[in-house]
C-alpha cells in the first residue's frame, strides 16, 4: 500500500471520529465487494441500521474484496495478502461488521487459520476474528435490537444463505426483525436451508448444476406464494434473482438490510426501469 | 474399476438430462433427508455421542497399529487368518487365492465398498469364478452391469420399471417369466433366485463396518439378512475391510453403531447386526469352517497425520451424500469412481490421484450441510478446499481460471488501483444495463449468463457513493 494511500485511510478515520460520541461502539463496515460493486444501497442499509442500533459507522477506504476467490480456489498466497490488507484496515475498529454471512465467516473463521507458521499475524488475525461479525446477528445478539422501524406491505420468503446460517448460526435473527417490520407477511420457503447453487465460482465453472439447484431454489420461492425474496448474502441473491428473471418471474429479490433499513424503495435485484 | 472422474463435467450433464435418474433421485432424497432428521430428533443425546465417537475414532486412529496387532492376534486366536493388503491388486490376490485354495466355484457376496474399492468381482471372475451379489441393490446393479451409484444404496439410481425390466431379462433363464411391477413381487423374485445362490456358494465374502480389536470380531449391518446367510452358509468367509474400521472394544462399536443406522437411513438400529468372530467352532449349530480378514490399507496409511486424516473417522453412513444438493442433482455416476458425492470428492482424489479427479473438489458450494449432518464431524469442506490448495500448487487448476484470479486478486490487492477501475467498469454496467436492469450476455461471464441472467449494477460503487454522501454526514 503505498504511502499516500495510507495516509488518506487515517484521514478518513481521524475525520469520522469527530462524529463520534463516547460510549458508542466504532463499527468499520467491511461492505463486501459485491454490496460495493452491485448494490450500495444495502451498505447504506447497512449504516443505518447500525446507526439505529447505536454504532459510530466508518468506512476504511483500503477494501476491496474479504479473498474467498483466491481462497477458495486453493490460492493460499493471494488470500494471506488480501488478508493482511483487511486486518491493517480494520484492527482499530471496536467491530467490524459486514452485510454478508460468508464475508464475515471469512474474516471470523477462515482468516486464523491462514497463518499457521506466522505468529504475530495469526494474533492479528484472532483479534481481528473475534470482534467480527455478519450485520443482523451483530445489530440483534450484540447491539439487542428486537425491532426495526420499517414498513413494507408485502409477502416475503427469506433464503438461509449456507456460510451465513452453518458457519456463523444466522437462521432466527433476520426472521426476528422481519416479524417487527409493518405489514410484512413472512411465508417460509420449503428447503430455505438449502444451497441455491451459487457458490462463488462454482457457478461459472458449473452452470448446468448450478442452473439446476438454483431452479430447485426458484421452486420453492414460488411454491412460497411470496412475492419477494430475501436474504442476508448478495452472492446468492444475484444468482437467484438472475435465475428468476431468465425464466421471467414477478418475484422480486432484495438484500434483508434494505427492507429492514426501510430502504426497499430501491429496485429490486435485477430489475429494470418501470415500462411507462 | 475404471476412473472416469475427469469426465465429471459431461457425465453431470447427461444425469442432468436423464429423465429417470432425475425422477429416481428426488424420490430418494427427501425419504433420506426426513427420516434421518426424525431420527436424530428422538435421540437427545446426540451431540455428545458424536463427540464420543470421534474420541473413539481419533483415539484408534492415533493407536492403529497397535490396535490392528491386537485385531489380528485375537481373529487368530479364535481360529481365523489375517492376511494385510498393501493396494487393491495384493487384496484380490489374496482373495483370489483363498477361493483357489478350496476349490471354489461360486461366491456369494454381501454388500462391500471395500470390496468395490478393490474391484473384487472382476478379479474373481477373471480367475473363472461365478460371483453373485446378494444384496438387493448391489444384485440389481450387477445385473445392470453398472457401479453403485451411492455407498448405501447402490441402485438408489434406478426406477422400479427399470428393476422389473432387468429381473424380466435376466430372471427367465430360472423360470420366472411373468413381469412383477409391484415391490413385495420384485423382492420376492430375487429372494427366490439368491436362495439358491446361498445354498450352492463355496465361499461367502463380506465387508465389515467394525473390526473390534478386543474380540477379533467384524460386525456387519444389514437391512435383508443377505450378509447372515453369505457369512454362514458357505464353507469359507472372507472379509474385507479396509484398515481403518477397528475399534478397540464392542462398547466403542455400539457407541458408533447407534449413530450409524440414524445417519444412513434414520434406523436406531439396521434390521440385522451381525458379529463373526472365528470359524464355526464344534458346538456351534453353523458357520464357516474357515475365516479369513483381508485388511486392505490403499493409501489410507498416507492419510494418517496428514491435512487428511480426519477422513479416516468416515463410517460410510452416507448421509453426506444424501444431504449434497450437488449429488442430489447428478447422482453418484458422474463421480467416476466408486465413491461419490462429499465423502468420494475428498477420497477418489487421494486414491486415484489428484490429477485423475481434480474436477471434484472444485464440484462443490462449500455449503457445508455435508459436515453438519456428518455423525463424525468430518470437515469435508475445508478438506475439499485443502484439495483445491494441492490443484492450484501442482497447477491443476485450468488455465483460464487461474488467469481470471490473478487479474482480480492483483487487483483487490491494490485498492488504490482497484477503486477506479471498478468505478469506471460498474458505470459503464449501469448504463447499459439500466433499462432491463439486467443481461442476457455478457463477454467473459458466459458461465453465468449461459443459464441466468447477470443483474446490473446500481451504477455508483459504494466507496463512491459514500464519500459524495460526506461520509454519510448527509444520510
Amino acid at each position: 500500500m503505498s504511502e499516500k494511500w495510507r495516509n488518506r485511510r487515517t484521514w478518513v478515520v481521524a475525520k469520522s471520529y469527530k462524529h463520534g460520541d463516547a460510549g458508542r461502539p466504532r463499527v468499520g463496515l467491511f461492505v463486501t465487494c459485491l454490496v460495493d460493486l452491485f448494490r450500495p444501497s444495502v451498505g447504506f442499509a447497512a449504516v443505518k441500521l447500525l446507526r439505529a442500533a447505536g454504532c459510530d459507522v466508518e468506512i476504511p477506504r483500503a477494501q476491496t474484496c474479504c479473498g474467498q476467490p483466491a481462497y477458495n480456489s486453493g490460492d493460499v498466497k493471494d488470500t494471506r495478502e488480501i488478508a493482511k490488507q483487511v486486518i491493517d484496515a480494520f484492527e482499530e475498529f471496536d467491530y467490524v461488521v459486514a452485510p454478508s454471512g460468508s464475508c464475515a465467516g471469512m474474516l471470523k473463521l477462515h482468516y486464523p487459520t491462514l497463518f499457521v507458521s506466522d505468529v504475530v499475524w495469526q494474533q492479528r488475525a484472532r483479534a481481528l476474528a473475534v470482534r467480527c461479525h455478519e450485520l443482523v446477528s451483530f445489530i440483534t445478539d450484540v447491539c439487542g435490537m428486537d425491532s426495526v422501524d420499517a414498513s413494507f406491505d408485502q409477502s416475503v420468503t427469506y433464503h438461509d444463505s449456507c456460510s451465513g446460517l452453518r458457519e456463523l448460526a444466522i437462521h432466527a435473527q433476520p426472521r426476528r426483525l422481519l416479524a417487527s417490520v409493518r405489514d410484512l407477511r413472512l411465508s417460509e420457503m420449503c428447503d430455505a436451508d438449502v444451497c441455491c447453487g451459487f457458490g462463488g465460482t462454482f457457478c461459472i465453472k458449473y452452470p448446468e448444476i448450478s442452473a439446476r439447484m438454483v431452479s430447485d431454489k426458484m421452486a420453492n420461492t414460488e411454491a412460497s406464494g411470496a412475492n419477494n425474496v430475501l436474504g442476508g448474502d448478495l452472492g446468492c441473491l444475484l444468482n437467484i434473482a438472475g435465475a428468476l428473471k431468465r425464466h421471467g418471474s414477478k418475484i422480486k429479490v432484495y438484500h434483508v438490510a434494505e427492507i429492514l433499513a426501510d430502504m426497499a424503495d430501491v429496485r429490486a435485484i435485477a430489475e429494470g426501469e418501470e415500462p411507462k | 474399476m475404471r476412473v472416469t472422474s475427469q469426465a465429471f463435467r459431461t457425465r453431470a450433464a447427461v444425469a442432468l438430462k436423464n429423465v429417470e435418474l432425475q425422477r429416481a433421485m428426488a424420490k430418494a432424497k427427501g425419504g433420506f433427508v426426513d427420516k434421518r432428521r426424525v431420527a436424530i430428533e428422538a435421540l437427545p443425546e446426540f451431540e455428545q455421542l458424536r463427540s464420543v465417537a470421534r474420541e473413539i475414532k481419533e483415539h484408534t486412529l492415533s493407536h492403529l497399529d497397535y490396535y490392528l496387532e491386537r485385531f489380528e492376534s485375537q481373529v487368530i486366536a479364535s481360529g481365523g487368518h489375517v492376511h494385510w493388503a498393501r493396494t487393491p491388486a495384493e487384496a484380490c490376490e489374496i482373495v483370489v487365492g483363498i477361493c483357489g485354495g478350496v476349490g471354489a466355484r461360486s461366491v456369494t457376496k454381501g454388500k462391500s465398498m471395500v470390496g468395490e474399492e478393490i474391484a473384487i468381482n472382476p478379479a474373481l471372475e477373471n480367475a473363472g469364478l461365478e460371483v453373485i451379489e446378494t444384496d438387493l441393490g448391489e444384485y440389481i446393479i450387477q445385473l445392470a452391469k453398472e457401479p453403485p451409484s451411492h455407498i448405501i444404496a447402490p441402485a438408489v439410481h434406478k426406477t422400479r420399471d427399470q428393476v422389473t425390466d432387468l429381473f424380466q431379462e435376466h430372471h427367465s433363464r430360472y423360470g420366472y417369466n411373468q413381469r412383477v411391477t409391484e415391490i413385495p413381487d420384485i423382492v420376492n423374485e430375487a429372494r427366490q433366485v439368491l436362495r439358491d445362490a446361498f445354498l450352492s456358494a463355496d465361499v461367502g465374502i463380506t465387508g465389515a463396518n467394525f473390526l473390534v480389536a478386543e474380540t477379533g470380531s467384524t460386525i456387519i449391518v444389514t437391512n435383508e439378512g443377505n450378509g447372515d446367510l453369505t457369512n454362514t452358509l458357505p464353507a469359507v468367509h472372507i472379509v474385507t475391510a479396509s484398515i481403518e474400521k477397528v475399534v478397540p472394544t464392542l462398547e466403542d462399536a455400539t457407541a458408533i453403531l447407534r449413530l450409524l443406522a440414524r445417519s444412513a437411513t434414520g434406523q436406531e438400529m439396521s434390521s440385522y447386526t451381525t458379529f463373526s468372530t472365528g470359524p464355526r467352532r464344534s458346538t456351534d449349530l453353523d458357520g464357516p469352517k474357515e475365516f479369513h480378514v483381508v485388511l486392505v490399507d490403499n493409501g489410507r496409511s498416507q492419510m494418517l497425520g496428514n491435512e487428511f486424516h480426519e477422513m479416516l473417522r468416515c463410517i460410510r453412513c452416507g448421509a453426506c451424500l444424501n444431504h449434497c444438493p450437488v449429488y442430489g442433482a447428478v447422482g453418484g455416476h458422474a463421480y467416476g469412481w466408486v465413491y461419490p458425492g462429499p465423502m468420494g470428492s475428498v477420497l477418489t482424489p487421494l486414491m486415484v490421484g489428484l490429477e485423475k479427479a481434480n474436477h471434484l473438489p472444485n464440484a462443490c458450494t462449500l455449503n457445508g450441510r455435508c459436515e453438519q449432518v456428518c455423525p463424525m464431524s468430518i470437515p469435508l469442506p475445508k478438506m475439499l478446499r485443502q484439495l483445491r490448495v494441492r490443484e492450484f500448487e501442482q497447477r491443476l487448476t485450468p488455465a483460464r481460471m487461474r488467469w481470471g484470479l490473478s487479474i482480480w486478486t492483483y487487483l483487490a490487492r491494490r485498492p488504490h488501483l482497484y477503486q477506479p477501475v471498478m468505478s469506471i467498469l460498474v458505470r459503464l454496467l449501469e448504463i447499459l444495463g439500466r433499462k432491463r436492469g439486467r443481461f442476457r450476455y455478457l463477454p467473459f461471464a458466459h458461465g453465468w449468463t449461459k443459464v441466468r441472467d447477470m443483474p446490473a449494477p446500481q451504477g455508483q460503487t459504494f466507496q463512491r457513493a459514500w464519500r459524495q454522501s460526506g461520509d454519510g454526514s448527509r444520510l
